[in-house]
């Protein structure tokens, strides 16, 4: 859009020099269209409706107690952890977008799965605090001597029994044999250590949790965090009081993770600050009365640990986002410090404050469409358009005859500019052409002819007047630039407004109406006006041959009189 | 063509043209009792609002053999609510049930898939929560409100305050008739429908500007002479601009009857037809109004100025002098005596004609 405005100036007063005008567009229609190209972006991405696929529309809802809790903060970080949680299950190309101030739209084009994101997107999220047993790099461990060493794990399955328990010296020990599986040793000791502790087991139960505890580690082991995968979160359907495993949300780490001891409800609040002593951003958080308790018994218990065991993961949706190490015994406020930026800061502050999502969702609207249906309504737009078109040029060619030509001209650098716009705006601001914009472009053909009848009607009423077809073109243009630049901005004005206020399918309507609107503008005062001027000076045109619609004889031209006393008997009895 | 052409040269020319100043009152009359009705539609029969706005769910399937009754009387029964089945273009259906909320309606899509024998993949759900259409025309409101607002400072800035409101009055006019004939006929209220309305909005205000332009243009030094009363110069507007409002609005028309007929009844029901339909109700009514009534009520309230009263008192006495100078044309003359009086300002029917009986008879469009 930026491209029509710069034309727009130079364009008035060009003038005289229709050249410089075309020239300037002509310029303007390559840079676009060359862009087209060179993006590789060659049409218009398509919304949903036309191209099939599965939008969701979740709505925020007031929460008694909370009037303020709908506020752009809020919004923003519902919208990162939606992203977070529909891009998690593989689905590329997902797009989520906050729509007016209270709205999620989740796009998950070609109809991939629509239950399961359904189910996702509409899934409160969760967030616990979980110690970590285990921690190790991303990639999948290569050999399987440590899984073998798992049913030794049975300490951690016990502790999912008693979950303030904490893990036992074994436990440890197994877990960080674990850690450094590739080393054959360890592996080997562990092992051979472990192995024939399975069936002594002392409790009945303890063969349950032993295989609970041995898929486990064989989970961990086999686990695949490194980014660009579709990895899978494990640790989202596990239920809080069982152990998992998990991956760091950058993907960057692996963890095995306790049973949840403090749940995302018991924080009380937290904030980003930036530590005026360190120089440095920390999170601090402050607890409930029933959290503050869990939180020392946490803190206390695993400040005591060796590493990794004194660091407790705080877990979102099944990702562990932070796992700070634990140094004392914390009461009912605390805070962590890290190689934290602002935003980064801000982001753990936001989802420790808001346990999860910040509010809550309901699902307002659901639309899933197979591409055949979405396809069909695209066709229908299509031709709808084209009999639209092929309409306004038969009126056009019939009423305006030459004219027309300068008028269909017109429309088509209009469509040429719509349609790359359209296309480069895919790419960068995500403007989807979805139904109703269909229909705006096609609403807006109309208003696009508009524009040539009110100066191509002005320039008829010069020659009425008795001018010649030279000074007619350029004594109307003032006027009719005057009447086009006030009625176009009026149709901007109702598509601005709309596309501000309203959510949905309406702005995409809003936006197309608005983006031809201004369209409109560029085109006729860089196309119109100059090739009307350049063609005024052709014989057909300019001496009024009768097909060129400018014939002054067929418009009833009369000697250059004044206007008052034209009223003349001849023409008058007639008509009547 | 010529002929047009002609009719267009002596329109521009003030030497036919319609009264639509003068016969205002008959307008007015008109566009009372459409208001009137369509008050009275959506107050009796109220609108048929769609399930955007009720809650609910629209499946559209497949080309399927299976009857409209039968698929009709399965889906009531899945759903324990009311459906609306329709037959597609395309030899599918679209199954509309109302109430339905959007954690059920995958079970009935299941079901319907069942029942038609068709993929369930292949059956498209719409399904919204009832507060979705409200939150849509809550927001349809407040940006009506918005623009009405802008618009009315924009025109007062642009024009003048008496024309921001003829304007205005003439918008809230096209609103009414066209939420009236949704009222009245029963077509369906969709988001789609919102969309057109809100369109309506600019465009009805496209002719609108086009006569105003050329009223302030004309009415520019209307103080400096002695012909015309500023009325007869809204007149002459009106008809001077006719061609170019005839043309705009038939222009307007096309793509969207385009989309209405061809593009809607290819699929039945659905977005492409809500919103043209209302655009199309909206179009016409917003040309017509343009014409009969944001003009004329320019012109009433144009003549509440002291100084129009004064031109206009000038403007008759001077006629009347000249009438008793040259020939008195009986009818004029009694035509003349009436304007006199402030209250009827019915002059002159056709501005710049003098013998008004020859006027009398100018062509209606």
């Amino acid at each position: 859009m930026a491209a029509p405005k710069k034309g727009r100036g130079p364009a008035a007063r060009a003038q005289g020099k229709p050249g410089r005008a075309l020239a300037l567009i002509l310029i303007v229609m390559v840079a676009l269209v060359g862009g087209m190209f060179w993006s590789g972006s060659l049409s218009p991405r398509l919304g949903i409706d036309l191209a099939g696929g599965t939008s969701i529309t979740l709505s925020a809802e007031n929460e008694p107690g909370k009037p303020n809790a709908i506020n752009k903060t809020n919004m923003d970080t519902a919208v990162s952890i939606i992203e977070r949680r529909v891009n998690g299950m593989g689905v590329s190309e997902a797009e989520v977008q906050q729509q007016g101030d209270r709205n999620i739209i989740v796009n998950i084009p070609k109809a991939t799965d629509s239950e399961q994101a359904r189910k996702q997107v509409g899934t409160t999220a969760q967030l616990y605090f979980r110690p970590v047993l285990t921690v190790a790099g991303a990639a999948p461990l290569p050999q399987q001597p440590a899984a073998k060493g798992s049913p030794s794990a049975s300490p951690s399955g016990k502790s999912s029994a008693k979950p303030s328990s904490s893990p036992t010296t074994q436990g440890r020990a197994v877990t960080e044999g674990l850690e450094k599986a590739p080393s054959p040793t360890a592996t080997a000791t562990a092992a051979a250590s472990d192995k024939p502790k399975t069936p002594e087991s002392p409790k009945p139960s303890a063969s349950g949790d032993a295989a609970a505890a041995a898929a486990l580690d064989k989970q961990f082991a086999a686990l695949d965090c490194t980014p660009g995968k579709n990895r899978s979160n494990p640790a989202q359907h596990a239920k809080p009081t069982e152990p998992t495993v998990a991956c760091s949300s950058e993907g960057d780490a692996k963890y095995i993770l306790g049973p949840a001891e403090v749940e995302g409800t018991d924080v009380d609040g937290a904030k980003a600050v930036l530590d005026p002593q360190r120089g440095m951003w920390i999170v601090t958080m402050d607890f409930t009365d029933k959290g503050s308790k869990k939180f020392q018994t946490i803190t206390g218990r695993l400040s005591q640990q060796p590493e990794p065991q004194n660091q407790f993961a705080i877990v979102l949706d099944g990702e562990v986002v932070s796992a700070p190490r634990v140094n004392q015994a914390l009461g009912g406020s605390a805070e962590i410090s890290g190689n934290f930026t602002q935003e980064s800061a801000t982001e753990l502050a936001n989802i420790l404050s808001y346990g999860a999502l910040p509010l809550t969702f309901h699902e307002s609207s659901v639309t899933s469409v197979t591409a055949a249906l979405g396809g069909e309504q695209l066709q229908a737009g299509l031709i709808a358009g084209a009999i639209g078109i092929a309409l306004v040029v038969i009126y056009l060619v019939v009423y305006y005859r030459g004219l027309s030509l300068i008028a269909i001209l017109s429309l088509m650098v209009s469509a040429v500019l719509t349609y790359s716009l359209m296309s480069l705006l895919g790419p960068a601001i995500g403007f989807a052409l979805n139904l109703p914009a269909v229909c705006g472009a096609i609403v807006a053909i109309g208003i696009t002819a508009d524009s040539f009848i009110v100066y191509f009607e002005r320039i008829r009423d010069e020659i009425r007047d008795g001018r010649t077809l030279r000074p007619a073109v350029e004594r109307a243009w003032p006027r009719a630039r005057r009447t086009i630049l006030v009625s176009d901005f009026v149709s901007f004005l109702a598509a601005a407004v709309l596309f501000v206020v309203t959510v949905g399918k309406v702005q995409g309507f809003a936006f197309t109406l608005g983006l031809t609107t201004l369209l409109d503008v560029v085109v006729v005062f860089l196309f119109t006006k100059p090739v009307m001027t350049l063609l005024a000076r052709t014989k057909f045109f300019g001496n009024g041959h009768p097909w060129s619609g400018l014939d002054p004889k067929r418009l009833g031209a009369k000697p250059p009189l004044r206007r008052t006393r034209r009223v003349s008997a001849t023409i008058d009895p007639k008509e009547a | 063509m010529s002929r047009l052409g002609n009719i267009g040269a002596r329109l521009y020319r003030g030497e036919v043209g319609y009264d639509f100043v003068g016969k205002r009152k008959f307008w007015y009359g008109i566009s009372i009792l459409i208001t009137i009705t369509a008050a009275l539609g959506l107050a009796i029969q109220g609108l048929n609002f769609g399930i955007e706005f009720k809650g609910g769910a629209v499946f559209t399937t497949p080309k399927t053999s299976v009857s409209v009754a039968h698929v009709q009387e399965a889906a009531e029964r899945v759903s324990g609510h009311d459906a609306i089945v329709q037959k597609l273009g395309n030899g599918g259906l679209r199954i509309q049930v109302s109430g339905l909320d959007t954690k059920k309606a995958n079970a009935v899509k299941t079901d319907l898939a069942a029942g038609l024998n068709v993929p369930e993949q292949e059956i498209n759900a719409d399904l919204v929560g009832p507060s979705w259409g409200e939150q849509i025309a809550n927001k349809a409101w407040t940006g009506l409100g918005i623009f009405m607002v802008l618009v009315v400072i924009y025109l007062a800035i642009a024009f003048e305050w008496r024309m921001a409101i003829a304007a205005l009055i003439a918008l809230v006019h096209d609103l009414t008739i066209t939420v009236g004939v949704y009222a009245l006929v029963g077509f369906e209220v969709t988001p789609g429908t919102v969309i057109g309305l809100l369109t309506i909005l600019g465009y009805s205000l496209y002719d609108t500007v086009v006569v105003f332009d050329s009223l302030k243009e004309s009415s520019k030094d209307i103080t400096k002479q002695t012909r015309w009363t500023y009325s007869e110069v809204a007149n002459r507007s009106i008809n001077a601009t006719l061609v170019r409002s005839i043309n705009t609005t038939a222009v307007a028309l096309m793509p969207v009857a385009g989309l209405l007929f061809i593009g809607g009844g290819f699929l039945g029901a659905g977005m492409l037809n809500d919103i043209s339909l209302s655009l199309f109700v909206g179009l016409a009514a917003g040309a017509y109004s343009s014409i009969f009534i944001a003009t004329p009520l320019v012109a009433d309230l144009k003549e509440l100025d002291p100084q129009m009263k004064a031109l206009k008192k000038r403007v008759l006495a001077k006629r009347a002098a000249a009438d008793a100078k040259g020939e008195p044309e009986t009818g004029f003359a009694a035509e003349d005596a009436e304007s006199l009086d402030m209250e009827h300002e019915d002059v002159a029917a056709v501005v710049g004609q003098r013998r008004s009986g020859a006027r009398g008879r100018g062509k209606r469009r």
